[in-house]
């Protein structure tokens, strides 16, 4: 079999009658042609904005959107200005880094506990982990909204004194709910690969549970960890829907749920729009270009 | 004939691996638990409370709430005591005399319908294509991969300028002066096609990740038995692609249930753009706040997608007790 896939192009060279060679040839033209087309109409939107924001508003609307020149900068500037990016992405920061760490922490607990040792419950609680990551959120948000709003927070936790809900930690705490079945799915499937032989000897040299956890296992699964801390940071950024409905008082929105106040103030300006999502888009961009080689 | 053979030789595997596995569970859970120590067994109970504890709480939980409250009238305003037990009424309701309902029905199935039969087909499509090693694969997929890191309310927000009524890049061409996110009869398909954009590479990436596992030497046996491309892909591939197949199904289904962000962004869910999740989510956040109708919308929204996580759920598993 193995001799078959190595030498496959000599094997259809023998049998002519049934492969015929010319054939892949004759399509490779039409199928980069179709790649070629394709790729360049799904850069279009993003080179669009990238072009648009780089010209002036007066130039655009004097010559038209396909016109071409005006260069400038401001809109950038302007656009982060106007938007308060720099709060924005402070309070952007005040939710993700946090929530990452946490989501990681808890996810590796429980994906340890997973992989090490069999319970019966394992599944069952897999289960509830995962089935936590595919429920519609809207559908849990009336119980969740109403419970924040009973729950007060001591002084030294929220500024304003108030409740759970429009703080921070709400969010944070709602991001590690929802992420965690992911993690501990990966973290668990990756952690069941390693040597069953590391946790003999460590427990042989009369190493705890809690030991093997923080020094055998976590300093192995670097490579998971690493990756998913990349994706979770992309996701918690992007996360729309919590933040727009928890937060209550614009000031406290992280970038992403703030675009939704943005609109009104650019509401003439389209090169301004541009401007301000690619530098909301700039982040992930720069996530996605990092990663990339490990993508697919 | 010979096609099939490598498939149907699968189950025989499968059906040991039960029995196998039992024996092999019983054995090393009994040796687990007999050497834990008594400060072990605290130290694995609290890495195990603690996170199921934070997802019962604020996932498992308000599900059940959900259903539990969309059997009641609660304004939300004073206590619990003022909880009106009003059985199936919140249900009747929204069937009958709530309008809304209808359109945000209609939308959530023209937005499966569109999901369905353009980006899942397109990504599954550039997926066979880039899956060979091609010269500039890489290009290719970096020009569909770059909308899947963007967040669907940026998607939105940036197509305003391809959309805009004065500024937009199709009115600029067309010399047209429809408002593509304002006009009800326009801007639900305007949304559609911007998140078609990100959906067909988010379609395509599980379906390449999906490829790469398929083992190489089931196509080299079917080329060599004279299959097509398109043969080799239709009778050898895809039904082994069948899990991966299972999970781009329901990702479809769950993510035209929970469509919401663009959606939100453009018009917080009115005029034409009305969906189930901005619904429910009107009906806290708005000026009305009707808790047990909304969690009666809630709950529908729950009945559906359950369907969809346990077909998940099956698969997932299935190949963890592998």
């Amino acid at each position: 079999m193995s001799t078959l896939v190595t030498s496959a192009p000599t094997a259809s060279a023998d049998r002519p009658e049934k492969v015929p060679p010319a054939r892949p040839k004759n399509r490779k033209p039409l199928l980069h042609g179709f790649l070629i087309v394709m790729s360049l109409l799904w850069l279009f939107p993003l080179l669009y904005a990238v072009m648009n924001s780089l010209r002036s508003y007066e130039y655009t609307q004097e010559n038209g959107y396909l016109s071409f020149g005006g260069w400038t900068f401001d809109n950038y500037t302007t656009a982060w200005e106007r938007a308060g990016f720099t709060e924005k992405f402070i309070n952007t920061l005040y939710v993700t880094v946090p929530g990452v760490i946490l989501t990681l922490f808890l996810s590796s607990c429980m994906g340890f506990v997973l992989a090490r040792f069999s319970f019966k419950l394992n599944l069952t609680l897999l289960g509830i982990f995962l089935a936590a990551n595919l429920l519609p959120q809207q559908a849990l948000l009336i119980p969740l909204y109403r419970m924040f709003r009973e729950i007060p927070l001591p002084e030294w936790m929220n500024a304003d004194g108030g409740t759970l809900l429009n703080s921070y930690w709400a969010l944070i705490l709602v991001n590690t709910a929802f992420q965690t079945g992911f993690c501990t799915f990966v973290l668990s499937n990756y952690m069941k690969t390693l040597p069953k032989e590391i946790y003999e000897s460590a427990m042989v040299d009369g190493a705890s549970v809690l030991r093997q956890y923080w020094q055998l296992t976590l300093p192995l699964c670097r490579p998971p960890l690493a990756a998913l801390a990349t994706l979770q940071v992309t996701w918690i950024y992007n996360e729309f829907f919590w933040a727009t409905v928890l937060m209550q008082t614009g000031d406290k929105f992280p970038i992403t749920s703030s675009l939704n106040n943005l609109r009104g103030q650019f509401f003439t300006d389209v090169n301004l729009v541009a401007a301000g999502s690619l530098i909301v888009a700039l982040p992930p961009l720069i996530v996605f270009f990092i990663l990339q080689k490990q993508f697919v | 004939m010979s096609l099939e053979s490598p498939v149907a030789t699968v189950p025989p595997d499968d059906a040991d691996a039960p029995h196998a596995q039992r024996r092999r569970k019983a054995n090393r859970s009994k040796s687990v638990s007999a050497r834990l120590s008594r400060g072990d067994r605290i130290a694995v109970t609290l890495m195990v409370a603690v996170p199921t504890l934070l997802v019962l709480w604020l996932v498992w939980l308000p599900g059940i709430l959900s259903v539990v409250l969309s059997f009641t009238r609660w304004e939300g305003i004073g206590g619990v005591d003022t909880i009106e037990w009003i059985a199936t009424e919140n249900y009747t309701n929204i069937f009958t005399i709530y309008p809304p309902f209808r359109p945000a029905v209609t939308h959530n199935l023209i937005w499966l319908a569109v999901l369905f039969l353009i980006p899942t087909p397109l990504g599954v499509f550039l997926a066979v294509l880039l899956d060979k090693e091609l010269k500039g694969g890489r290009f290719y997929q970096t020009a569909f991969f770059i909308p899947i890191v963007l967040s669907l309310a940026l998607v939105g927000f940036m197509w305003q300028l391809i959309y805009s009524r004065d500024q937009g890049l199709i009115n600029d061409i067309t010399g047209g002066t429809t408002d593509w996110y304002g006009d009800q009869d326009v801007n639900l398909w305007a949304v559609l096609v911007a998140t078609c954009w990100k959906q067909t590479g988010y379609v395509m990436l599980l379906y390449l990740a999906g490829l790469k596992a398929v083992d190489p030497s089931l196509r080299e046996a079917a080329s060599i038995d004279g299959a097509s491309e398109t043969q080799s892909f239709f009778r050898v591939v895809f039904p082994v692609m069948r899990p991966i197949n299972v999970i781009v199904l329901v990702i479809t289904f769950i993510e035209a249930l929970r469509a919401f962000e663009i959606v939100w962004v453009v018009n917080k869910g009115r005029n034409g753009l009305e969906l189930i999740s901005t619904l429910v989510t009107n009906n806290i956040v708005g000026e009305a706040s009707r808790i047990g109708f909304g969690s009666a919308l809630a709950t529908i929204m729950l009945a559906i997608s359950s369907v969809f996580v346990v077909m998940y759920l099956r698969i997932a598993l299935k190949e963890e007790q592998r």
